[in-house]
């Protein structure tokens, strides 16, 4: 039996290449939303680990909802993705700016 | 090492170095590619752990929807992506300074993390013994959290109109169906009596 410290050191060390990712892809939001994926998929093996060695199906539930938003948040990031392209023929991050937020 | 461990590290491993490949592939495809593979990997962790359920969700939801979704978006979308890659080695110093922090932390609060006593008394739905991961995963989700379960429900509902509204656009020039103006014509408009001689035709 692996011991749960193993699966969290794994899920740490992806939660950090994601959050190290959107900082390395500062200007493609592709990769950002990817990057966004990975730290997800990261909560994700650490919910199902916790579940899985405390014998409570919380977690897993829990796991299944974070899995449904993701994929919404995908979705609608893509769309936006799709017609902020249509609209400046670019992705790059630094030339959302047209709100002058 | 029993086979079990082995799948472990294995798995462990090809998931943590496609994620590496996924944050700095040059080209966004082979970042997808390495994001489906490390889906997949991570559904096998799934498996070891248990959650067999939840595996098989990530392989049909992630690799089969949001992976072909990106793919797609990737392919569809013309950009220079190599442009995109410049600032790469500029942000390199900068994003590993912080993703070694955030690693940090993360190793001191699992060095000091302890189960506290009796704490398996406090489980909110404990796993019944005898039963399979989904049939025990259904019972719970349900009863227990249908409320939850509904809700996820509209959001996917509210995505899916988002998406939709979002990306849909009408073309002027285009000669599409308009059932109102169908429903809309009456006698007068659709017909017309011509007076044809006789012997000659139309």
């Amino acid at each position: 039996m692996i011991p749960l410290e193993h699966y969290l050191t794994v899920a740490a060390i992806l939660f950090t290449l994601g959050v190290a990712g959107i900082f390395l892809n500062r200007k493609n939001v592709i990769i950002i939303m990817m990057s966004v994926e990975l730290i997800l998929l990261a909560v994700n093996i650490n919910l199902v680990a916790f579940s899985s060695f405390f014998g409570d199906l919380t977690g897993q539930v829990f796991a299944l909802f974070i899995l449904t938003v993701a994929a919404a948040e995908a979705a609608i990031g893509l769309a936006i993705l799709v017609t902020y392209y249509r609209n400046r023929g670019s992705i790059a991050v630094e030339d959302i700016n047209m709100m002058k937020g | 090492m029993n086979i079990v461990t082995g799948f472990f590290y294995l798995f462990s491993t090809v998931l943590i170095a496609s994620a590496v490949m996924v944050i700095s592939a040059r080209n966004p495809v082979h970042s997808v590619l390495f994001l489906i593979l490390a889906f997949v990997n991570a559904a096998g962790l799934f498996l070891l752990l248990g959650a067999e359920f939840l595996a098989m969700i990530l392989v049909i939801v992630y690799v089969g929807a949001v992976a072909v979704l990106f793919l797609f978006v990737v392919m569809m979308l013309d950009v220079d992506f190599a442009e995109l890659k410049q600032g790469f080695l500029q942000y390199l110093p900068v994003g590993a300074l912080i993703g070694i922090a955030v690693l940090v932390e993360l190793v001191f609060v699992l060095g000091t993390w302890f189960q506290a006593p009796g704490e398996l008394i406090t489980r909110a739905s404990a796993v019944k013994p005898g039963v399979s991961n989904t049939q025990a995963l259904g019972q719970v989700l349900y009863t227990q959290y249908v409320y939850f379960f509904e809700i996820s429900g509209l959001i996917l509902l509210t995505a899916m109109i988002g998406a939709i509204v979002l990306t849909l656009r009408h073309k002027v020039g285009v000669k599409r169906q308009d059932i109102a103006q169908q429903v809309a014509r009456t006698k007068e408009t659709a017909m017309e009596v011509k007076k044809v001689p006789s012997r000659v035709g139309v």
